[in-house]
């Protein structure tokens, strides 16, 4: 019999499964970060004036600001002129027609990670939007949805094909001088998934993306931009895993939603960035901004996320409840192991009148990592009868590591009510012990206590996401038992 | 089915069992008494493998196999069953999927096919009526906020699902009201098998009222310091435990010589 504590510890030290790099030339920009880079992207893009324009306004804004250090992680510094703005497999130049079109390097990847976009398309009737490298690869099921209206392409596409929408829509969430790296996405992003839902209509399957992240130092800047008209509804998946590496890689995305009268919009993220190895070396740097904007009366606007990857996580997506009756929610599963660490929350910005919203977060910390929630819940003075609940619950696996929760209340209307419950959990040895005399092991113990403990979260996934969830929950906790 | 012999144990290097004996045959009903302290619940545990308890000298046979090479994991699947003194509250895993993910590891083990949902539940509701619970107990989150009695009672439901070899019950029936103790007692008597055996660590007579034991032993000083038929319970009972302790010293003392 080893030592239950040792155990307990191997049990959580499992490596990355998805850790391998797919060879591929890559058509890559210098590194570095300039006026002139800039235009090269834009032009690479064939975008049009306004584009650039507000890239280059976004990059003279971005000279004027510093990097924030507010939040409880800590790395090395960045050097934003040794990172590669764009890059591209060198195949996908001209854009694929269709799968057949499509790197089989690529294809190759995807398999691996037990994305078999040929079965995903056919069989589980989500249409996919792979993003490899920041240019789309493959849009599928155009057909099916165009029938209906709904816009679902890549954002370079959106760009060329629908101006007038992303000229109407872009930044109107996340301005180009809303904060350092939002700003820098919006000099320079890459690419990224554009969704339009028309009036009244309720997208009927689940729009999905996997993103990735494989050439070598390349910063990735993906800029998604999601709108539901009156009255329209859409549930949209994001994830994603990426190879093992060595350096520490930067990922700044925006994601902007935009629900409009009666509208809602779901939007659930896996997120399974390399989160470096056992001893924090290496690993990706999630520093994203999602916000979604209830603009008008009756909208809905839900985030799910689960994050178990990444070296560094830093993220808060946010909901401005503008519109009166509007509702906005937050249900997130956060989970740090070794030296991972995660900064995340939510902001509920209630400005309509009798606009509610609910956060639901669940951390979870084990070996080394450090897990912080950060919520704000703002009531503007125009926000009669606003209401928010909060529950925020820690589970500690073992005794090196760390949870810290900090809520922001700020309230400037007497009829609001706003509810905050927190707890913190440690699974203990007698815990695991008493499963064991159950016949279950240690591991398995691990798995149940923590599944138990994210259900209310993963009962907001779309099913098959909920199944992927939960499988990765217990990749990022098991490990060989001693 | 159970040979325990020369059983040395330390808790956190000091010497809790110090030499015990003990042989329970299939079929068997054995009852444990002795003084607070005298390493009752310390016997059970090293029966089921706990950390931190560690064994100095002796040997633990069970099915004629070494059982301290077994994870605890592994001693539960190969059959032992240990009912806690203090049974552990785990938040948020409903008491029904504990239940069913440990029943469905003991199957893997013996290469049964695991049971599904609605099998599993079926299996669950025919010995949940033995144990007149409550079906909601089944949905909550094990043992959290269950009542003492409750406790008590969902540790000899899962016995009785789990179907072990050896039992161990350390003070299943402390803290029970006399309905609960009845019900727990012919949820024990029910187990009763010649391939099963049945270790009842007690206070008290009248568990042994309801459930008549083979032998009773007597653990003071570290070692089983007397046993006998059902009859040494009443003694016990009526006499108190100095006398016992007494002896007990007087025999290790002729054992030092
Ligand atoms: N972790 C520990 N560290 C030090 N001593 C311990 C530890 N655990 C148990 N002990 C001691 O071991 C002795 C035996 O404890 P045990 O729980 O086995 O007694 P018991 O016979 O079950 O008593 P009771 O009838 O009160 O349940 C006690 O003196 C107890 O204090
Ligand atoms: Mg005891």
């Amino acid at each position: 019999m080893g030592n239950q504590a040792v155990q307990l510890d191997e049990l959580i030290s499992q490596d990355y499964r998805h850790g391998f790099y797919t060879p591929m030339e890559v058509d890559a920009l210098p590194h570095g970060l300039s006026e002139d880079v800039i235009r090269m992207i834009s032009a690479k893009k064939k975008e049009p004036e306004f584009m650039l324009e507000w890239r280059l306004k976004a990059f003279r804004h971005w000279l004027t600001m510093t990097e924030p250090h507010w939040a409880t992680v800590r790395h090395p510094p960045i050097d934003y002129q040794d990172i590669v703005y764009y890059s591209a497999p060198r195949s996908q130049q001209d854009g694929p027609q269709s799968l057949a079109d499509v790197d089989p390097e690529l294809l190759r990847t995807y398999e691996k990670l037990g994305v078999p976009l040929h079965e995903r398309e056919l069989l589980a009737g989500v249409a996919v939007d792979a993003v490899f490298d920041s240019v789309s690869v493959a849009t599928t099921f155009k057909a099916k949805l165009g029938e209906l209206g709904i816009i679902f392409c890549s954002f370079s596409e959106a760009v060329q094909n629908h101006p007038d929408l992303v000229r109407q829509y872009l930044g109107s969430v996340v301005p180009y001088t809303d904060n350092f790296f939002a700003t820098l996405n919006s000099a320079v992003f890459s690419d990224g998934s554009f969704c339009y839902i028309p009036p009244g209509v309720r997208c009927p399957m689940e729009l999905s993306t996997y993103f990735r992240i494989n050439a070598k130092n390349t910063g990735q800047f993906e800029r998604t931009l999601i709108i539901a008209d009156r009255g329209a509804y859409v549930s949209y998946l994001e994830g994603c895993t990426a190879p093992m590496r060595d350096e520490n890689q930067l990922h700044a995305a925006v994601v902007e939603l935009i629900a409009l009268e009666g509208a809602q919009i779901k939007y659930s993220t896996v997120q399974n960035w390399y989160p470096g190895d056992k001893d924090g070396k290496g690993g990706i740097y999630n520093f994203v901004t999602k916000r979604g904007d209830c603009r008008e009366a009756n909208s809905k606007i839900s985030w799910t996320q689960v994050e178990t990857g990444s070296a560094i996580t830093w993220k808060y997506p946010s909901v401005i409840l503008q519109g009166d009756n509007s509702v906005g929610e937050f249900h997130s599963v956060a989970l740090t192991n070794h030296y991972q660490q995660a900064d995340t929350g939510t902001k509920m910005i209630h400005l309509g009148r009798n606009t509610r919203s609910t956060i639901l977060s669940k951390g979870i910390s084990a070996g080394h990592g450090s897990n912080a929630y950060r919520g704000l819940v703002k009531v503007a003075k125009s926000a009669v009868g606003a209401r928010n609940y909060t529950q925020c619950d820690s589970l500690l696996l073992g005794d090196r590591c760390a949870a810290h929760t900090f809520p922001y209340i700020e309230v400037k209307n007497a009829s609001a009510r706003v509810e905050h419950e927190a707890s913190t959990s440690r699974i203990g040895e007698d815990q695991l012990f008493y499963c064991q005399s159950r016949g279950i092991s240690a591991e398995d113990a691990v798995s149940l206590i923590v599944s138990g403990f994210c259900k209310e979260v993963f009962k907001q996934l779309p099913m098959e996401f909920a199944v992927e969830a939960q499988k990765l929950l217990g990749v990022s906790l098991e490990g060989a038992i001693g | 089915m159970l040979e325990i012999r020369n059983l040395h144990v330390t808790v956190d290097d000091k010497p809790i069992l110090r030499g015990l004996d003990l042989t329970v045959m299939a079929g068997e009903v054995h009852a444990i008494m002795g003084p607070n302290g005298s390493g009752k619940s310390t016997l059970a545990h090293v029966l089921a493998g706990r950390e931190g308890y560690v064994v100095t000298a002796g040997e633990i046979l069970y099915l004629g196999k070494n059982l301290l090479e077994l994870a605890p994991e592994e001693r539960a699947r190969e059959g032992i069953f240990l009912a806690f003194q203090y049974p552990v509250e785990i938040p948020g895993v409903a008491n029904i999927y504990l239940l069913k993910a440990a029943v469905n590891a003991v199957r893997r083990h013996r290469g049964e096919q695991e049971l599904d949902a609605m099998d599993f539940l079926v299996l669950v509701k025919e010995k949940f009526r033995l144990m007149d619970m409550d079906e909601s107990l089944l949905y909550r989150a094990v043992n959290e906020g269950f009542s003492g009695g409750e406790k008590k009672r969902n540790e000899i439901l899962q016995m009785a699902v789990l179907e072990p070899r050896l039992a161990i019950l350390d003070e299943t029936d402390s803290g029970l009201d006399i309905d609960a103790l009845k019900v727990v007692a012919n949820g024990v008597e029910a187990m009763r098998d010649p391939d099963r055996a049945i270790i009842l660590v007690t206070h008290y007579q009248r568990l042994l009222d309801h459930i008549r034991p083979d032998r009773v032993h007597v653990l003071a000083q570290g070692r089983i310091a007397l046993s006998g038929g059902p009859e040494l319970a009443q003694e016990l009972e009526r006499r108190g435990y100095g006398w016992v302790e007494a002896e007990a010293q007087k025999m290790a003392g002729a054992g030092a010589q």
